[in-house]
This record gives C-alpha cells, structure tokens and sequence, in this order.
C-alpha cells in the first residue's frame, strides 16, 4: 500500500535553516547538511528545502549545499526558491535533487513550468502554491513573493484555478501552503485541502498549521491528502518524527515502517 | 546502517552509464554511501570491463533511448554479459517499447519481452508517487535480507505489467512490477538511491551478486 508521507521542510535563509511565524521575523534553526540527516536518520518519508530569499531578493543564491545533502541522505528530496528557467532546474538536479519546486515564477512565467515538464519529466516537477483566504471576499488568492514581507503581493488567481492551470501544464505534485494557519500551529486548514483535493488528481501536500499529531491524521483522513509537510514542530522536538509515525499507524493511517 | 561489503566486492569495477538523464549522481553517491567506487561514463570500453553496470534514468523514454543512440551506446549494453541493473527509466528501457510518447510506442533496449504502458488507476492520483510495499520472489538475491514487505520510493506513471520477467510486484490500483529479470539484466521500477536501508541493501545484495 502506497504510504502517506511525513514531510519536514527547512526555510533555507543565507545558508541556515529558519522558521517564520506566518512568513515573518524569521529565526535561525541549524545548519543544513546535520539537520537533513536527522531527519533521515529519524525516518522523515522526504525533505523540502525552501530558500526563501532567493525568489524575493534576485539574487544567484550558493546552492552547493544541495550536493552535499545528496551525498549523505537516502530519501528522497526537494528544492525550491529562485527556480526561474530550465537551466536553474537543470542545475539543481544535476546536484543530486530529486525534486525541484517552483512557486512565484511559476506566477511570472506559467510557460516555465510546460518547460521544466518537457525537459526533466512531470516526476520532477513540483508546483509550490501560497493560498491566503480572504474573509471579507470568502475567496483563496494565491500570493507571490511570500518571502519578503514588503515584496508579497495578492495575484489575480484563485487557489483552484491555478490547480488546474499547474496541471495541465505539466506539475506532478503540488504543495498547498495555507498561508492563514502558517506557523500558528492550530491545525491544517482542512476545508481549504479538502477543496483543492476535488480539483487535483496530482499528489497534494498539504503545508501549514500543524502543531499536534492529531493535526497530521485529520488532514490526511479528512483532506485525504498524500502528504503532511511541517516545520516548527519538528524543529523545535515539539513531535518527534518516531513518535508521530507510532502514531498514525495506530489510527490505522498507511505509514512506512 | 548496513553492514560492511567484503573487500574483494569492493575492488570491483562499477560503473554508471552516463545516459545524461538527472538522477545519476544520486545513484552514485549511495553506491559511494556503500563504501564502493563508482565511475560514471559514456565510454563503450570502460563500460565493457566494468564487473556491475548501472542503468540509470529519469524523464521520458524516447529522450533517453535518443541519448543513448547519439551515444552510439545500444548494442553495447545490449552486448553486456556482467549484471546489469536498471533503476526507474534505465528498468522500462529494458523491455521492448514504450508508449511514454504522445505520438507512438519508442523502441527500447528489448533485452526483456515486456511494454511500459500508462498506468490504469481509477481514481487515484499519478504519478504513482511516495513508498510503497514491494513483494519479491523468496528465492530472489536481489531481495536477499529485505523484509516481505519492504517499502521503497516510488516516482512513476508508467510501468511494466507483471509477466515471467516479475522478480517483484507492487500494487497501486493495479499490478505492475516493481523489479524485473532476465539472465544478467535487473530493473527496478523504484529508486533504491532514495529508498533509505531498504534501498542500500537492494543495491549492496546487486553488488554482491
């Protein structure tokens, strides 16, 4: 039986990993190549690295340390930030990626993501996804430039239409994160994942609020997503990975051993 | 993690067919990760002399059967006597043909009888991707020391149907084979270089062989 997946997801700022309370005041964690490994070593199912910067600022961000996390971990994993052509992509998988994940170029260029899926195959490509509820609209918009505050704009999308848009362009997975519940720790926002699922036939992550395991089994039970993406709480020993897998195998949730 | 390869395996010459696909250096670093060298290479002699050959690949089937033929490469590997293993792509480029194409089927190595078609899933999602169970033949040296229901990484929506070839199923709205085999030539349709212990002692028993 196909397994659900625990991802954690390190925020890669300047070279160190960092965690945000919704997007902000971001707090250095570690360093990169220790962390994966634990991470590994504890049984995460696949690891997400997020430069956050990169997408905001323009830089040409140092990326040598995805070799260095290809060399020493066995699952699989992905890469995202400033992916914003075929060469970028290239690159990063040549480095030993299995993944990469483009999200606000895929906004400024929807044509990049039908590129990556022609050269490297649907397999590798990952569509990253900022969806804000809006309370006074009751719409999802999808947000660009999430990394700095005073960049992060409201796109014209709405969260579904650009679901479907990604897919027909070639995404083999997509990351929801619901920027509402990010690092708030309340929860996964259920009724948005839950909408998405009914217009996605790709694998959907689902990406902000968890903060309890009994947030993971919701989510997958309720938003019947493939995977379970966090960061605080597995940076700061809140739920450790062992425990939580125990977990959901004794809710009766397709866990890997 | 896994215990040590004997010296004698280790001396042996390994060598990854540069089939300009992605994931190649992921192959080799977790054959490095066995405490093995590895070479990776597009040279028909070093190839030849090589004891083990990897076959990697991911991305479509007609671009790497196109490498592949620039690299004037298919009746050398067709011509190989040593084991032989396929991982992913490098597996359904074993077979016959396959219909990854919009516009008709690609010819492949045709060193195992076996087409990839598109996966028939329902409703379920493609790709067909995360871990999932594998069931090996008991006998099989490849499986050797892997529990029966391992779970390895999956990333695929296409695959090769279960046939006499089968050396291992997995199930995902359908059967296909997760491992395929053939004289000297193994395919994997998972990727062990991502599929944690259960992937290292995959590619060690390889090695071993």
């Amino acid at each position: 039986m196909l397994a659900r997946r625990i991802i954690p997801c390190l925020d890669v700022k300047d070279g160190k990993v960092v965690k945000g309370v919704k997007f902000r005041n971001h707090e250095i964690i570690g360093d990169i190549v220790p962390l994966a490994e634990q991470y590994a070593l504890q049984g995460a199912d696949e690891l997400v690295f997020y430069d956050i910067t990169a997408s905001s600022d323009q830089r040409v961000v140092d990326k040598s340390w995805v070799t260095r996390i290809a060399q020493v971990i066995d699952i699989p994993f992905c890469v995202a930030g400033g992916i914003k052509t075929v060469e970028d992509a290239g690159k990063i998988l040549e480095m030993g990626a299995d993944k990469i994940s483009v999200n606000s170029p895929a906004l400024a260029d929807p044509e990049l993501i039908t590129r990556l899926h022609d050269t490297y195959g649907q397999q590798c490509v990952v569509v990253g996804i900022d969806s804000f509820y809006n309370e006074e609209t009751g719409k999802y918009q999808v947000h660009q430039y999430t990394g700095d505050e005073s960049r992060t704009q409201v796109t014209a999308w709405q969260t579904a239409d650009w679901v479907k848009e990604v897919q027909q362009r070639g995404a083999g997975e997509i990351v929801l994160n619901c920027m509402n519940q990010d690092g708030v720790r309340q929860g996964y926002d259920i009724a948005q994942l839950a909408a998405i699922r009914t217009a996605c036939s790709v694998p959907l992550i689902a990406s902000g609020g968890a903060g309890e395991k009994i947030h993971f089994k919701d989510v997958f039970e309720q938003a019947d997503v493939d995977g379970a993406l966090a960061a605080s709480v597995f940076h700061k020993g809140i739920i450790p990975i062992p425990e939580l897998k125990t977990y959901l195998r004794e809710q009766k949730i397709a866990i890997r051993d | 993690m896994n215990d040590i390869i004997d010296l004698a395996k280790k001396q042996q010459k390994i060598v990854i067919v540069n089939t300009g696909c992605a994931n190649i250096s992921s192959v080799k670093f977790a054959v490095e990760r066995l405490g093995v060298q590895v070479n990776v290479s597009d040279d028909v002699n070093v190839i030849q002399k090589a004891d083990k050959v990897f076959l990697p690949g991911v991305g479509s089937a007609n671009a790497a059967m196109a490498s592949i033929q620039q690299k004037q490469l298919v009746t050398s590997i067709q011509g190989l006597t040593q084991p032989v293993l396929g991982i992913c792509l490098g597996m359904q480029l074993m077979v016959e043909s396959s219909e990854e194409s919009l516009t008709d089927s690609t010819p492949c190595l045709n060193l195992i009888l076996g087409q990839v078609k598109r996966m028939q899933v329902g409703d379920l999602r493609l790709p067909h991707m995360g871990w999932n169970t594998v069931t090996a033949s008991s006998d099989a040296p490849l499986f050797k020391g892997l529990d029966a229901n391992s779970y390895f990484y999956f990333v695929h929506s296409f695959a090769v149907g279960v046939s006499d070839f089968t050396l291992a199923k997995c199930h995902y709205g359908m059967d296909f084979s997760a491992a395929i085999h053939k004289d000297n030539f193994f395919g994997v349709q998972f990727h062990p270089e991502r599929s944690s212990d259960a992937g290292a002692q995959l590619l060690k028993n390889f090695i071993q062989l």
